[in-house]
């Protein structure tokens, strides 16, 4: 099993290099920091400009090939990500940022898969009862509603509530309450509160997503005759299903959780912009309006780092459940 | 596609074809039976039929603002009312819904061949084209699309739309060609396959004419499904300023420009959602319906058929990929949410 997941984490550093270059050279061709310096008041020279573009080394007179040779130096030898388009450096704002999303993304994505797995299966066991009939109908809904509509139909409740209320009951802007007085308690409420819409955002999507899967797989495993063996041998029914039943059919779920992580980032760069959250979505999104290539970079290394950390996870998670994973 | 070509009646027909025409009868009667397939297509049928008819019903231009009459309710007159510069909504609606739909169809159409075209050629011919194509599907599948969409687009302004839809179809077909290379995989080691190529028919024809039409069950499904997810990307890219532009206007337009207002000038923002929540719904439970109607191993009384499931492949929510894939590659995947 070592083997197997060495030979897996080997291939996805190939890929993450070929990735970042990839990455790397589409922003390079595609966004215009030249004419973002060109079009300030008053008009620096060409001379300036030129000088000011190589300083963030996203000239565009140089080759590709050279930019990304200087890029990837700097970040291999002294973990630099270079500036941002504004002379900072771009490790400062990463650094920043990176906690936020990540908060965002594992408990988003944890909580939606735990909510999903365990929804799927309860709704497996009582098929065709009411609330079976409930969960699909909900995750059918909740499947046919972008993300960023479902937060932005979370945030408009919340702000209806806010109103009827005559105070904001739950907070939808930020993820904290600025200048807050009070303890690490009321500190900890606080973020929870902050985290309870965006990652609710997130999670429905996940709940929807895993619970029609987990309800399928369950089915399967259901009318399996090793559950019915593992019955009569005397456990019962609840031990079967759960030591049996859905183990089982939760080793499918694994290569969803990489895949779905794919989707959860996009999800969180909108739910991020939309409540106000200073993350890497929010910071891609306002970098590409600002021609910013370093910053883009940065954040699709970002993304390819989790989505295939994500991808290693599934594949330890699977080799871990089923026996048969023996490459 | 002559292998697996249903006539359309059930007239007097060689022996030959009365097995296809049995099974598209079943097809039939399976989705007939179902109630979601029924109504998710009547309600496709009438979000069609108000997106390409709406404009033809209404007085007003979708363009043409009024100024004198701003943010007014829906009434009889404006049936959705009107918005901040006095467009019609219900015309604006219509017309963004009219882009939308377009925009599904044609992304699925395009991504679904795309797949069904990459991932039969890596299943079919194996090696080094097959190590190369998958390489290439799970470098793709390393960046979200939307990141990579969001970097080329400021570059596609003044493009139109068009170029918008071969964006998204290029992001969109990745998991897809994965499943109908496992599929195409074992179809090759089948007889009628290997008799053909004995007979010295090329590799492309045999793709055509005896591969493509054995999984075509699955790309239809795909395809359906697809178009609900190609609506929702759209949605969210234009949501965010990536996607259509003005002077066109879709659903994704609408619900950015009423985001503002929401919780005050409602009809804004939630017609135009309720109406992308509907036709993506809609979508859905056709495809839920088509799974089911095309899976050949589907047993036809569904209810009490517990046991009979057992022998099924992941079903209910799934494409016949297993969940132990032969290849090491990127682990199977069974989902389609795209960019959203």
């Amino acid at each position: 099993m070592t083997r197997y997941l060495a030979k897996r984490l080997g291939y996805y550093a190939v890929l993450l290099v070929a990735a970042v270059f990839l990455a790397y050279a589409l922003s390079c061709a595609a966004l215009g920091p030249r004419a973002y310096f060109e079009a300030k008041q008053p008009r620096p020279s060409a001379a300036a400009v030129d000088r000011q573009l190589t300083a963030l080394n996203i000239n565009d007179r140089t080759p590709v090939v050279e930019r990304f040779a200087t890029w990837a130096d700097g970040l291999l030898l002294h973990a630099d990500l270079g500036r941002t388009i504004h002379n900072t450096p771009v490790n400062e704002e990463f650094g920043r940022r990176i906690w936020v999303s990540l908060r965002l993304l594992l408990i988003g994505s944890l909580l939606g898969m735990l909510l999903g797995v365990a929804g799927g299966a309860w709704s497996a066991v009582r098929q065709y009862r009411l609330s079976d009939r409930a969960l699909t109908l909900l995750s059918f809904v909740l499947l046919s509603t972008p993300v960023f509509l479902v937060a932005l139909l979370l945030k408009n409740g919340a702000i209806a509530a806010k109103d009827a209320a005559g105070h904001e009951v739950i907070p939808f802007t930020g993820y904290e309450t600025p200048n807050l007085a009070g303890g690490l308690g009321a500190h900890l409420a606080d973020w929870g509160l902050h985290l309870l819409l965006p990652t609710l955002s997130l999670a429905l999507g996940g709940l929807a997503t895993y619970s029609r899967y987990q309800r399928s797989t369950m089915l399967d495993v259901l009318g399996s005759d090793y559950l019915r063996t593992a019955e009569a041998k005397g456990l019962t029914r609840n031990r079967a299903l759960l030591k049996h039943g859905l183990r089982t059919a939760v080793i499918p779920m694994s290569t969803m959780f990489a895949y779905s992580f794919l989707g959860i980032f996009t999800g969180a760069a909108f739910t991020e912009t939309i409540f106000g959250w200073h993350g890497m979505g929010e910071w891609f999104i306002q970098a590409v309006n600002e021609q910013d290539i370093n910053a883009v970079v940065a954040v699709n290394l970002f993304a390819a780092v989790v989505v295939l950390a994500a991808g290693f996870l599934a594949d330890v998670l699977h080799a871990a459940l089923d026996p048969r994973v023996r490459y | 596609m002559t292998a697996t070509a249903l006539p359309e009646t059930a007239a007097p027909a060689p022996a030959a074809d009365r097995a296809p025409a049995g099974r598209l009868r079943l097809v039939a009667g399976r989705l007939a039976a179902s109630r979601g397939v029924v109504v998710g297509a009547a309600v496709l049928l009438l979000l069609f039929l108000l997106a390409f008819l709406g404009p033809h019903l209404t007085p007003w231009d979708y363009a043409t603002p009024h100024y004198g009459q701003i943010r007014r309710p829906p009434s009889a007159e404006h049936w959705f009312g009107t918005n901040g510069i006095g467009q019609d909504v219900f015309a604006q609606t219509v017309r963004g819904l009219q882009k939308s739909l377009v925009i599904g169809l044609l992304v699925a159409v395009l991504s679904t061949g795309l797949a069904s075209l990459v991932g039969a050629c890596a299943g079919y011919f194996g090696g080094w084209t097959d190590r190369l194509l998958m390489f290439l599907v799970d470098l793709m599948l390393i960046f979200p699309g939307f990141l990579v969409i969001a970097i080329v687009s400021p570059r596609l302004r003044g493009t139109g739309w068009l170029a918008f839809v071969l964006l998204l179809a290029l992001f969109n077909w990745m998991i897809t060609a994965r499943v109908v290379r496992s599929m195409t995989r074992s179809l090759r080691e089948r007889e009628f396959v290997v008799a053909a190529r004995f007979m010295g028919v090329g590799a492309f024809r045999i793709i055509w004419r005896h591969v493509l039409p054995n999984v075509s069950s699955f790309l239809i499904i795909d395809a359906t499904i697809a178009v609900g997810g190609a609506v929702m990307s759209e949605a969210a890219l234009s949501y965010f300023g990536f996607g259509v532009r003005a002077p066109d206007v879709s659903l994704g337009t609408l619900l950015a420009a009423g985001t503002a207002d929401a919780p005050v000038f409602p009809w804004l923002f939630y017609f135009a959602a309720a109406l992308l929540v509907l036709f993506v719904l809609a979508v859905n439970l056709v495809g839920d319906g088509l799974r089911d109607a095309l899976d050949p191993t589907a047993e036809v009384g569904r209810r009490s058929a517990r046991l009979a499931r057992a022998a099924r492949t992941p079903a209910g929510g799934a494409p016949a990929d297993g969940p132990t894939d032969d290849d090491p590659g990127t682990p199977a995947a069974r989902t389609r949410r795209s960019t959203t």
